[in-house]
């Protein structure tokens, strides 16, 4: 034999590593990716809805609005029932910050009133000798904060024997800017209100519908089609004409809200009914069925959050429909009736062309409907891409 | 394919007796009828109301009767094609709506006609050239499309209309026609003014189709199948025409049912910011006054309408679909 023969204390040379095993070393991740693969579903939809900048920035849009309305009363420069009478249809004032080329700070031309004897149209022309300067964080017509508290602070009043109708007023002399951060109120409470009620409806009769199966499924999914064959429109003209004149503008308000809701969730009911129905099918379930979960916490525990974000997105984008559907009614004379000031409220003002004509800024109500359903949809687009964060 | 059409059929029956019943019920909710607020309004004025006249249309329209009654008496009417009285014309509901129910499905039909025109090409594009500039574009108005209500829009371009050109474009047709008998220059007047109420009525309708076209072909787009055609050479165009359009053209015919509401709903206020002769006025007129046969009438043949819009429309998908008549359902 040749080559030396091997002993049994000359081992092979090799390492040993001293610390401990671990099973999982390979798979550890760096803490950045550790936070990525742990997130749980609702911060991943909220990265995945940052990314979608429009949406972000409509959900700010939409934020303030609703924050305006807790402070409706001091954003309006006027109360909402202060009647101007020396400035009926008064042209919307213009803000400048320079006059004769000198820093004046925010300030308004007061305006000058003359009739057109032909026409009889009122004209109004603004004085560049009278300046007046904006007053801020001031006390001007005083108010009852949401009907409870009152008070006389305003965030902008006109100068002290001036006007400031930045929107123009109206032919009671109104500022139409004020009328509109009153009717923000309300416009935008229906729209949450209605939404509600949809949601709760669709969510109990889908949920029946999905759940049961059989003559309860068949049920409501006769009663959807019924209720989607008739036109919304005329529908709720038709429903909203049935509510008694006798009534409050409060119980006026509710019962719009109500037609509104009632009508609208058959959508939502539908979309809840198909998602149980196929989420019933998915592993995750017959896993939780095979390990002894009883049905209702199958159904809460798992199938509930699992598609509640879709219907976040969908209710989102449903809520424009609402506030949409006063606004026409109202605009009909169907819907709310003053001294309750909406959007549609407003826009009723503008209904007569020819007074449109002459004084276009009585159209400026139409400006935050359209602002606020574009927003709408855009957060309710940007939540339905999120909805789903695992695609 | 036969078997599914009586089914529909069948289904289709106690869906409108439904129907009929929820219009009956929401007509009678106002508190009081037409003759008692006309009685009303007559004794106010001091003067006497005809009272052998109230009784007659009393006993005729079962207005002394139980509701049930008048119910399935205003039913049968329906099935005779007697769709009632009305009161505030004092005529019957079929001579007074018949022309404006003919202008109505005129609006719908060419607003149907105008949405699948625009949509279709357009949808076709964004898909096809998705994150360009020309989508963006498209996407950013179809949005504006959808988020604009079409009373606004039409309150705007009448507004614009009269600064711009000085004229009214309210109405359907040049004043000398209003109540004229039809004839071609009648018809030829009313296409000249049709143009605008089918611009603003269709432009939501046609947005929301855009948007759901182009979503069906860029799923399609992605599907394998598309894939395999474009690796083994087939050219792009044929590639795209031959299968995914085909795929994609299901909802052009099963939106059918959302399009139908949505326009009628549109096309009602509509006609009341432009003053069109439609049914739009008119039922707000009717449910002002309580005219309670022609406000229903009004309402049922808007539903029946719509009813029997998507009964055509499945039909059709049956045809064209083999999945849809097989299984009974749409597959969406």
């Amino acid at each position: 034999m040749s080559g030396a023969p091997v002993t049994s204390d000359e081992k092979l040379p090799h390492y040993v590593r001293r610390e401990p095993f671990d099973a999982y070393d390979g798979e550890r991740l760096d803490p950045k990716l550790e936070s990525y693969y742990m997130a749980t579903q609702w911060r991943l939809m909220w990265w995945k809805l940052k990314r979608h900048r429009l949406a972000v920035w409509s959900g700010v849009f939409l934020l303030l609005m609703y924050a305006s309305i807790l402070v409706s009363e001091m954003i309006a420069p006027y109360a909402s029932g202060t009647r101007n009478t020396d400035f009926i249809y008064a042209p919307p004032q213009a803000v400048h910050l320079f006059h004769d080329g000198k820093f004046v700070g925010p300030f308004v031309y007061g305006l000058d009133y003359s009739l057109d004897l032909d026409t009889l149209k009122r004209n109004y022309t603004p004085n560049p000798d009278k300046v007046q300067k904006l007053r801020f964080f001031c006390s001007g017509d005083r108010y009852e904060w949401m009907g409870l508290v009152a008070g006389s602070f305003h965030f902008v009043c006109p100068a002290e024997g001036g006007t400031f109708f930045f929107f123009g007023t109206d032919r009671l002399g109104r500022d139409v800017f004020s009328r509109l951060a009153y009717g923000t109120r309300i416009s935008l409470t229906i729209g949450l209100i209605g939404v509600t009620i949809k949601f709760i409806l669709g969510i109990v009769l889908g949920g029946l519908a999905g759940y049961y199966g059989g003559w309860v499924d068949m049920a409501i999914q006769r009663l959807i089609e019924i209720i989607r064959s008739f036109p919304e429109l005329p529908l709720w003209m038709a429903l909203s004409a049935s509510l008694p004149v006798s009534w409050s503008p409060l119980y006026i308000y509710f019962g719009i809200t109500l037609i509104l809701g009632m009508i609208g969730w058959t959508g939502l009911g539908r979309a809840v009914r198909s998602k149980l129905l196929s989420l019933r099918e998915e592993d995750f379930c017959t896993a939780a069925n095979l390990m002894g979960a009883s049905p209702r916490r199958i159904i809460f525990r798992h199938l509930v959050p699992s598609f509640m974000s879709h219907l976040i997105a969908s209710a989102t984008l449903a809520i424009p429909t609402m506030i949409l559907g006063e606004t026409a009614l109202s605009f009909l004379g169907l819907g709310l009736r003053p001294p309750i000031t909406s959007w549609g409220v407003l826009l009723t003002e503008a209904q007569n062309i020819n007074v449109v004509a002459l004084y276009p800024w009585l159209l400026l109500p139409v400006l935050p409907v359209i602002a606020t359903v574009l927003a709408f949809n855009f957060l309710g687009d940007g939540l339905r891409d999120a909805a789903d964060p695992y695609k | 394919m036969f078997q599914y059409l009586i089914r529909r059929l069948l289904v289709m029956v106690p869906t409108l007796l439904a129907i009929s019943a929820i219009v009956f019920t929401i007509i009678q909710l106002p508190p009081g009828d037409y003759l008692s607020t006309l009685i009303a309004e007559l004794q106010s004025q001091g003067e006497t109301a005809n009272l052998e006249r109230i009784a007659f249309l009393r006993e005729q329209y079962g207005l002394d009767r139980t509701p049930v009654e008048q119910y399935f008496h205003w039913l049968f009417g329906l099935l005779e094609g007697d769709l009632g009285w009305s009161f505030e014309y004092n005529l019957p509901v079929n001579q007074v709506i018949g022309d404006r129910l003919a202008l109505s499905f005129l609006i719908a039909f060419v607003t149907v006609l105008f949405t699948y025109a625009v949509a279709f090409p357009i949808g076709i594009y964004s898909a096809t050239h998705q994150y360009s500039w020309g989508d963006y574009g498209l996407t950013l108005l179809g949005f504006l499309g959808l988020a604009t209500p079409s009373f606004l829009l039409a309150l705007v371009m009448l507004y614009l209309a009269n600064v711009w050109f000085g004229t009214s474009i309210g109405g359907l047709m040049d004043p000398e026609y209003i109540d004229a008998p039809m004839s071609w220059g009648k018809f030829v007047s009313v296409l000249e003014h049709l143009w605008i109420p089918v611009l603003v009525i269709g432009t939501s309708g046609t947005a929301a189709m855009i948007r759901r076209l182009r979503a069906n072909l860029l799923d399609e787009l992605q599907k394998q199948y598309f894939t395999t055609a474009k690796a083994k050479g087939l050219p792009p165009r044929r590639a795209l025409l031959k299968y995914p359009l085909r795929m994609s053209l299901n909802p052009f015919i099963s939106d059918i049912g959302d399009l139908l509401p949505h326009m009628i709903s549109g096309a009602a206020i509509v006609s009341v910011v432009m003053s069109l002769p439609t049914n739009g006025p008119m039922l707000l007129a009717a449910l002002r006054s309580q005219d309670m046969y022609l406000a229903g009438s009004f309402l049922m043949i808007e539903a029946v309408l719509i009813v029997v819009g998507v009964f055509l429309s499945d039909l059709a998908l049956a045809a064209l679909d083999p999945r849809i008549r097989l299984h009974g359902g749409a597959t969406k």
